[in-house]
């Protein structure tokens, strides 16, 4: 990851779009943050380092006919391989910078590893990150503030690309790690995972900022948690609610959801949301043999109809 | 009755416990890797290393409540006839916050002037409800409480204000239900702790970073302020949830609606965020805040425009929640720095 690499690449794109959305300093030194670059004079506030964790191909559904150039990772480029599967953009108004990327530092993990406090400075050493607190100076491993996601990276090269900045690199992690958290779960009794989801979900203060930051959530304002005609869900708190617009959207990404963890980054109350999408695509691929996000010429399952699918069994009539 | 109280730490539990038989006592809890205000019991795992994620304000104002409950009767002799049953409790117990922020506390100073007179359910709960706020022994990411009047060891709205000191906990009463809570057999004489509790206030204090001067006197400009190429710069990256407004101190908007069983239901009146395009949907279909942009512009004017504008105070604590926890990073703090006359309205820096 080279800013300045990034800066070039991103003037050049720049000159063919309306808007180029990348990564800027956020509002601390210990936080990056998504920025809308028009003009030429505000590409110095670019950045490009492990703070870059937001899933920038998330605004692309809402850019509309606007040519837009976007930065992206490789989980986020399954983002942008799954709307175009599926139609929500099209890809000539699109301009890819892809970023190989080795991992993201999570602001919630750094965060708590520094103790919740003010950062005053941060900075990259290799794999170290460096940050200064009121406490002093501490040195912290990327790796253990790694997202769950860039743990079992499968795909730290973008799948699709205009331009790349930096060279490809090759996963290094094992493919059968990607589903084990899901796995542990469900070696747990229902009851046990029962418990585990309502203490979880019980939190959700239905802000929907899982919702707003998923790139696949596309009915946004049409979501029927919110709507107020035809009023399909109680507007009270209570856990009932809370679990029922938590799995009415895990269903809803149902063999769409590319495991980009923006839900479970954007929580502010700190709900393992990915773990709950990651199980569905898990059965998704079970099902159908079927992988979100990787491949553009593939057809999401629930958007066919076979009437024998090879791998359900039918129920006798 | 003391007006300055000490708790050694190794006596903090026993004060609770004590404040729990008094009060339905609600107290910061680590709740995985949140803190979160819960009812304390035995064995609460109390946190106050850092403010809870969200405000206390849903203690007072909670996130739903039923208004009242209706139920609609036939009439025996006639079943044509349906009449309708109306049921309206208002909440009635002593309670109290424990280690909310002097931000948390400041905030249900600003929901008063608009809930007080208006709202019974309100009414009775802020009556009845004591405030023991922990004063900040430094900032939090995103904290700028000295930049609208308040500070980390600001008393306002609170009942009493507790410091840690090295060995225990150095007790103020501001009020008189604050003194009630000193006379708990727990607190020690806190006079010979004054000192030592006076210098970490001001040490706190000086940590807290300037946002914006001015105070509730901050000047917006307002041909900034009504600027849409202004708003729609700062909000492109904003993603229109209500994190931010469901967190804060003093976010106080709601919605209401009838949630109905057949012949029975409940008006509940629930939080709303003015950040939802619902929010201001209108019955004729038309939305006079569909985009994003006139919708934080709202957010930011409510709480540095119009409400000063009728309340004479700033509505907002400075608690920094929505910049802290906000998925993209915006920072109100900045887009007021950016709004005040101070501000270069050319200068683009994000927000």
């Amino acid at each position: 990851m080279n800013g300045e690499e990034v800066k070039k690449k991103v003037a050049e794109v720049l000159s063919k779009v309306d808007v180029v959305i990348a990564y800027g300093q956020g509002f601390d030194a210990a936080h990056g943050e998504p920025c809308f670059i028009t003009k030429k004079e505000e590409l110095d506030s670019l950045i490009l380092n492990p703070l870059c964790e937001h899933n920038l191909a998330s605004y692309l559904p809402s850019q509309k006919k606007k040519k837009t150039g976007v930065v992206v990772k490789g989980c986020d480029s399954r983002t942008i391989v799954q709307l175009l599967e599926e139609g929500l953009i099209e890809r000539e108004n699109v301009v890819i910078i892809g970023v190989p990327c080795r991992g993201v530092a999570s602001a919630k993990k750094l965060s708590k590893a520094l103790g919740h406090r003010q950062v005053e400075a941060l900075r990259f050493e290799g794999d170290l990150i460096v940050a200064k607190t009121s406490e002093g100076e501490k040195r912290i491993s990327l790796v253990d503030v790694f997202p769950d996601k860039c743990r079992t990276c499968q795909y730290p090269t973008p799948l699709v690309y205009d331009v790349l900045v930096g060279e490809p690199i090759e996963s290094d992690k094992d493919p059968d790690s990607v589903y084990g958290d899901v796995r542990e779960l469900m070696g747990k009794s229902l009851e046990e995972r029962k418990a585990y989801w309502e203490k979880e979900i019980d939190r959700c203060t239905r802000c929907y900022a899982c919702r707003n930051a998923c790139p696949l959530c596309v009915c946004q304002d049409s979501c029927i948690a919110e709507t107020r005609d035809p009023h399909w869900m109680s507007q009270r708190s209570s856990l009932s609610e809370k679990m029922m617009f938590h799995f009415i959207h895990a269903i809803h990404l149902a063999g769409r959801c590319t495991e980009c963890g923006e839900c479970e980054r954007a929580c502010p109350m700190d709900i393992p949301l990915g773990k709950l999408k990651k199980k569905i695509n898990m059965d998704m691929l079970e099902l159908f043999g079927y992988k979100p996000g990787v491949n553009r010429e593939d057809k999401p399952p629930l958007y066919t109809f076979k009437v024998e699918e090879e791998r359900i069994e039918e129920h006798e009539l | 009755m003391r007006e300055a109280g000490y708790i050694p730490k190794d006596a903090l539990r026993p004060f609770l416990e004590s404040l729990a038989k008094r009060f339905a006592l609600w107290a910061p809890c680590k709740d995985g890797e949140t803190i979160t205000f819960q009812p304390y019991r035995d064995g609460s795992d109390i946190c106050l290393d850092r403010p809870a994620n969200a405000a206390p304000k849903g203690v007072i104002f909670p996130q739903s409540e039923a208004l009242f409950t209706f139920a609609l009767r036939k009439s025996p002799e006639d079943p044509r006839k349906v009449d309708v049953a109306l049921d309206a409790q208002v909440p009635a117990g002593e309670a109290a916050i424990i280690a909310g922020r002097p931000c948390d506390a400041k905030g249900f100073l600003i929901l008063d002037p608009v809930y007080m007179d208006a709202d019974p359910y309100y009414k009775s709960r802020r009556e009845k409800t004591t405030i023991i706020t922990l004063a900040c022994p430094h900032p939090y990411p995103g904290c700028f409480c000295t930049s609208v009047e308040g500070g980390p060891a600001d008393t306002a709205g609170s009942d009493v204000l507790m410091t840690e000191l090295k060995g225990g906990y150095f007790l103020e009463a501001v009020t008189d239900k604050g003194n009630a809570v000193l006379a708990d057999k727990a607190v020690q004489d806190g006079a010979p702790h004054r000192q030592e509790a006076e210098k970490r206030h001001k040490a706190a204090y000086d940590k807290v970073k300037k946002a914006f001067s001015g105070g509730r006197g901050v000047r917006i400009s307002e041909e900034r302020f009504l600027s849409d190429e202004f708003w729609e710069e700062v909000t492109a990256k904003c993603l229109s949830c209500g994190a931010c407004t469901y967190l804060c101190p003093t976010c106080y908007c709601f919605n209401i609606t009838d949630e109905k069983a057949v012949d029975k239901g409940e008006r509940v009146r629930s939080w709303d965020s003015c950040m939802f395009q619902h929010f201001t949907q209108e019955t004729s279909g038309h939305n006079p805040r569909p985009k994003k942009a006139p919708r934080f512009k709202q957010r930011v004017g409510h709480k540095f425009v119009y409400y000063p504008e009728k309340y004479g105070e700033l509505a907002c604590s400075g608690c920094g929640r929505c910049i802290r926890y906000c998925p993209i990073g915006m920072e109100i703090s900045k887009v007021v720095a950016r709004l005040s006359d101070e501000g270069d309205a050319s200068k683009k820096e994000g927000t």
